[in-house]
């Protein structure tokens, strides 16, 4: 099965060509087609995404507020709030994408994974198309923070770039960690154990990060946490688009291919995982 | 009866990769030799031989827990099998999950459609990942419901379809591509007699339009003696009998009926385990109907 699955891997060069020539055009059109029919739904069911808005608001009204009157954060000359608000974008995608997965439990449950499957689309398109459907999906987060943070006379930077790249940012985090959410879910494969690993992963990967403090401020054991930890990329880069003035402390070069890499690797394992979810 | 189980004969059968197998004169679409599946406590499938011809309405029958749907599940590439050998259209279910993938349709046992979807939408899906081509796919996806007489129902939410028409609506998915083998895991479970009827109807103009095989399982001997041209019946993993509904008939006497049949090869035993399952699987059917 191993030696298989190698032997019709892709080689490097030449046959790499050819091979994307043959089978990439067909891999595109079925992410598409997921991603697609993924929309669909979600313009059909339009009142879910508005509920979202209540917990990053309450991070910003309450946490944000208090934080920033105590000056307990050493934020490099910009305010707490401001500071705080890319995180709290980056965390409120991070909150849906992590529990992602469980649509693909449900649709287990109901057999429509199972057809999928059996249809020649390659399981990697299967994953990106949701993957891609649940970064879309995210970007209602970005509106209601911008609404959110207009509404609290936080200036934000509105350059048409900046905006663009906070689009890019929020695409590639929400399917980043929504695809991290579908390997659970082949995994886990029921309902229950799945909403009990979601609950344990959601904290630390975002306390382990820069989303509500600097890397410069923490312990030495958490930053190195939060180094590893692809949230903080995120972050980074928001904070750097969306903040008047922002600094990228690791550059927004690296904040890309950090998560284009993490994102492509969680895509492979998750293809190779997917039958899983049904058997 | 069940003979016992050659030796597999992978050496001297070449992975041709040839759309369809002779074997004798006939052509086979499917073709399994000492098929086998373990789980961990049961052999669910047991040295299992299959032949099935070409363009042929062909009935998996036996009771619950026989091994009919682990059988298809290893047949559609969903299983891998623990020994033995599968083609399906001349395909390698093993080496060429892909082509075999390509050459298939599968209807599963559950009702599977999308409910948050409509028709349109589930069958526009499935005509992408197909590769029908972008100025085809519409009137195919309305060709197929039409088929199926869901023409009425294409725009409307496929939660609100009756369980007849969800099951007409993964027959035209399935059939959408003109594959060469369908697989029906017990296609009228749980469908009213008319619905039954009509469905049955579908499957026998798509085997005369394209020519397509159908590998169908069912408990309803009525279905098998309309619908299917040969049976097997499987009893713990085994085909304990194969042949025409009619010949299985004269085999076990001159008035028998194919319940009869059944019986003799089977035994009148509730079989261990397919109880529990069973009922649960009914419910479920039940409540997805409404
Ligand atoms: N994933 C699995 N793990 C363990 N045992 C399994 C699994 N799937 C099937 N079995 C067992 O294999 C046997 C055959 O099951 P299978 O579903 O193939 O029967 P069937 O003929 O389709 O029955 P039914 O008529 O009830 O649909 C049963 O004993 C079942 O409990
Ligand atoms: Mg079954």
């Amino acid at each position: 099965m191993k030696a298989e699955a190698i032997g019709k891997a892709p080689g490097f060069g030449a046959p790499l060509g050819g091979w994307a020539r043959r089978e990439l055009p067909g891999a595109v059109r079925d992410t598409l087609a997921i991603a697609d029919i993924e929309l669909r739904k979600l313009r059909r069911d339009p009142i879910e995404l508005f509920t979202r808005a209540v917990q990053p608001a309450l991070w910003l009204l309450v946490f944000g507020q208090v934080f920033g009157r105590i000056r307990a954060i050493p934020t490099g000359g910009i305010d707490y709030l401001t500071f705080l608000v890319p995180g709290i974008l980056a965390q409120s995608v991070l909150f849906i994408a992590i529990f992602y997965g469980i649509n693909v439990i449900w649709e287990k449950d109901l057999g429509i994974v199972q057809k999928l499957l059996v249809s020649p689309a390659p399981r990697t398109a299967l994953v990106l198309g949701k993957a891609l459907s649940a970064g879309i999906r995210g970007l209602a987060q970005g509106i209601i923070i911008y609404v959110l943070a207009s509404l609290m006379r936080i200036r934000l930077n509105f350059a048409p770039w900046h905006v663009l790249g906070v689009v890019f940012f929020i695409i590639l985090g929400s399917a980043l960690f929504s695809t991290f959410s579908l390997a659970v879910a082949c995994i886990v494969r029921t309902r229950e154990r799945f909403m009990g690993i979601g609950q344990v992963l959601t904290m630390p990967l975002f306390f382990a990060s820069n989303a509500i403090y600097p890397l410069a401020s923490m312990p030495g054991w958490v930053r190195d946490l939060a180094i590893v930890n692809p949230l903080s990329y995120q972050v980074d880069a928001l904070r750097f688009l969306m903040v008047q003035g922002g600094q990228s402390v690791f550059g927004l070069a690296q904040d890309c291919w950090v998560l284009v890499v993490v994102l492509a690797a969680f895509v492979l394992l998750t293809g190779w995982l997917y039958p899983n979810v049904a058997a | 009866m069940s003979a016992p189980a050659q030796p597999s004969g992978s050496a001297e059968v070449g992975d041709t990769g040839a759309h369809e197998m002779e074997h004798g004169t006939t052509k086979l679409a499917v073709e399994t030799e000492a098929l086998t599946r373990r789980f961990a406590t049961v052999t669910a499938v047991d040295h299992l031989n299959l032949a099935v011809p070409a363009s042929s309405i062909f009935g998996l029958l036996g009771p619950n827990g026989a091994g009919k749907t682990t059988t298809i599940k290893m047949l559609i590439t969903m299983l891998p099998p623990s020994a033995g050998v599968a083609r399906v259209a001349g395909y390698d279910v093993q080496r060429q999950p892909v082509e075999v993938r390509r050459a298939i349709g599968y209807v599963s046992q559950m009702l599977s459609a999308d409910g948050a979807l409509t028709g349109y939408e589930n069958l526009l899906l499935f005509a992408r990942i197909y590769a029908i081509p972008r100025r085809e796919r519409r009137d195919r996806v309305f060709d197929a419901l039409e088929f199926m007489g869901l023409s009425e129902a294409a725009h409307l939410l496929v939660k609100n379809y009756s369980g007849g028409m969800i099951r007409r609506l993964e027959i035209a998915q399935s059939m959408m591509h003109r594959p060469a083998v369908l697989f029906l895991d017990e296609p009228t479970i749980g469908l009213d007699p008319v619905a039954r009827r009509a469905v049955w109807a579908h499957l026998r103009e798509l085997l005369s339009r394209f020519g397509t095989t159908i590998l169908m399982t069912t408990h309803d001997m009525e279905e098998a003696e309309e619908m299917c041209e040969y049976v097997a019946i499987m009893h713990r993993g085994r085909a304990v009998a194969t042949g025409s509904p009619e010949a299985l008939r004269a085999s076990v006497g001159p008035q028998a009926s194919l319940d009869d049949v059944f019986v003799h090869f089977v035994g009148g035993l509730i079989d261990e385990g397919g109880s529990y399952r069973e009922s649960a699987r009914i419910r479920r059917t039940a409540r997805r109907l409404g």
